[in-house]
């Protein structure tokens, strides 16, 4: 059902990863970003790897959902893997056939760009997607954009509209299901003949999923007005994000974490690429 | 009819379970080990409070989602034998959903109604007289056929939405709740549209529907669901006799039925076979005239 497809994929629970404070995971994600991107050699992605997988390990989310969300991407690990291995040129000639050369350098770094690749999903999705909820995730945004407003960039309004898409993903696809199912029982069959039929089977789909998508558009306006929304001036929240010893607890590991990635970089760049 | 076929049940479950959501952390279990029957040429009511999973059996009914577990049988051979088929059984078994308006797409009325039809593959003229056929059913004004159905008002859009399942003129018709949130007038029209069409085509109509007054006029049977399991079928006096384990789940009886036995109570003696207005009115008649020609003697 479409329901599988899991947008946004955010996994309730209450793991100390799903506790902080979405600030400073969005920072800490930042960090993490660019720490797969430093890194160079064997051991400072062994680093990397192990403090993954402790997050993923403190985070409580079944491993059978993180593979899962890996699916997407075996297109584009295959293809890293690919061009590294056959156009990588060096030194030590491991393979032949005709005009196909691999090269030990190249099965190296093959390894270590789908290794980044992995990496760089696992844990963005581990700190940050599946532990935040996409509202927190918006709020938190906000808040870390808010020196913006000076500049005049209207960063509380962007944040709500991001806000409302992320809370209408479900319902909408709620609504295609729901719709798509009275189209069946009214005898449309999705699944069957050429291109052109199958394209125009979703005209009765399309049309009535617009036609709710405006009429809510259009009430939730109203809902909104009439409890006097005007915009982010002076607008206070329910929820307040409050930053705990977590954080600092969080932050303070990160800092190691940095260190020794960057140390490893440093003193021990064993096969670097 | 063939001998072979006519079993007393024209869809039947067994033993059947549906989850919604399984493997994942929203999982939630609608049906627990079903079976039951429905029997044909029937009008059979469908009650439960919400969420007992009324909505999820009738999709089941015509194979829009597949138990996880059990097997539902059409005319005696299960639904599922051959996935491939599925789109048959959906035009033997029409389904209209829980507040249908939000299906409707075509530019106009009639050619919305005649959607159903066509996907079928029926010739143009048969098309023609099932759908104004349909639509005098439910109610609809032939003045309206040319109407966008986007300008109609909430009550007429339900009218189109059913005439649309009607006019394929399934075997089974099944509605989830057709006249919820209807005026009085309108529930009437588009129930006895039903009814009326069941008795012309001699086929069977399932309705779920939360008010006991309608399911006590209309249904002959009565299938009580509740945390998704059936917890009792019979006819609509097999039920409403037992008030006492309807209010345990959180339903009612026809609000005649409780004035009936409150009657009862006070020691008038009646007959507790009643539910619906109509009955009342005839019964409590005949006894005051036996009763005046009584005290004359
Ligand atoms: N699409 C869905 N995804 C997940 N769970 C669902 C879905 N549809 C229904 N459920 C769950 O299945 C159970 C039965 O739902 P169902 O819609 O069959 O109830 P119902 O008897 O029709 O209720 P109502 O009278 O409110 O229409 C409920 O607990 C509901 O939460
Ligand atoms: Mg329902």
């Amino acid at each position: 059902m479409l329901k599988d497809i899991t947008l946004g994929q955010f996994f309730p629970g209450d793991s100390p990863l799903h506790k902080l404070d979405p600030r400073t995971k969005l920072i800490l994600t930042t960090v993490y970003i660019i720490l797969v991107f430093v890194a160079r050699g064997a051991p400072g992605f062994a680093v990397i790897l192990l403090f993954t997988l402790a997050m993923i390990a403190a985070s409580k989310i079944p491993a059978k959902i993180i593979l899962r969300g890996l699916r997407p991407l075996v297109f584009i690990i295959t293809f890293t893997a690919i061009i590294n291995l056959f156009w990588t040129k060096g030194e030590n000639l491991l393979f032949r056939l005709g005009f196909i050369e691999i090269y030990s350098e190249g099965v190296l770094y093959a390894v270590l760009m789908v290794l980044r690749v992995v990496l760089l999903l696992l844990g963005s999705s581990v700190l940050l997607t599946y532990t935040t909820s996409p509202i927190a995730l918006t709020d938190g945004l906000e808040q870390l954009l808010s020196p913006l407003k000076k500049l005049r960039v209207p960063v509380h309004e962007f944040a709500m509209m991001m806000t409302i898409a992320l809370r209408f993903i479900p319902t909408l696809i709620e609504e295609t299901d729901k719709i798509m199912n009275a189209q069946k029982a009214r005898g449309v069959d999705f699944s069957s003949g050429g291109i052109i039929r199958r394209a125009k089977a979703l005209i009765p789909i399309l049309i009535p999923l617009f036609v709710s998508a405006f009429r809510r558009a259009d009430e939730l306006a109203i809902a909104m007005e009439c409890r006097c929304y005007r915009g982010g001036e002076g607008r206070t929240r329910m929820k307040v994000l409050k930053l705990s010893y977590r954080d600092l607890v969080a932050s303070v590991i990160f800092v190691f974490f940095t260190a020794a990635v960057i140390a490893a970089n440093v003193f021990i760049p064993w096969l670097s690429v | 009819m063939s001998d072979t076929s006519s079993s007393k049940y024209i869809i039947e479950l067994k033993n059947v379970s549906f989850v919604y959501g399984e493997g994942t952390p929203f999982r939630s279990e609608a049906l627990t080990d079903v079976s039951v029957g429905i029997e044909r040429g029937t009008v059979t009511g469908i009650i439960g409070h919400t969420g007992s999973g009324k909505s999820t059996l009738v999709q089941l009914l015509n194979g829009l989602i597949k138990p996880q577990s059990g097997t539902v049988l059409l005319d005696g051979r299960d639904i599922w034998a051959d996935p491939k088929k599925i789109g048959q059984v959906r035009f033997r078994v029409g389904l209209v959903f829980q507040y249908p308006e939000y299906q409707l797409f075509e530019e106009t009325v009639w050619r919305d109604i005649a959607f159903g039809p066509r996907n079928m593959g029926l010739p143009e003229d048969e098309i023609k007289r099932r759908v104004s056929e349909a639509m005098a059913f439910v109610g609809l004004d032939e003045k309206l056929a040319d109407a966008s159905p986007f300008e109609l008002s909430g009550g007429q859009k339900r009218r189109v939405a059913i005439a649309g399942v009607i006019a394929m003129e399934p075997e089974v018709l099944v509605l989830d709740e057709p006249a919820a949130g209807l005026d009085p007038m309108g529930r009437e029209e588009i129930l006895g549209g039903v009814w009326s069409y069941q008795r012309r085509k001699k086929s069977t109509v399932v309705i779920v529907s939360h008010s006991m007054e309608d399911m006590a006029r209309f249904c002959d049977r009565l299938i009580v669901m509740c945390g998704g399991r059936v917890s009792m079928t019979g006819t609509c006096a097999d039920i409403f006799r037992q008030a006492d384990r309807l209010t345990e789940i959180g339903l009612d009886i026809p609000q005649i039925t409780r004035l009936i036995f409150a009657l009862k109570a006070r020691g008038v003696d009646i007959d507790t076979d009643i539910y619906t207005i109509d009955r009342a009115k005839a019964v409590i008649e005949e006894m005051i005239k036996q009763k005046r020609s009584g005290s004359r003697c």
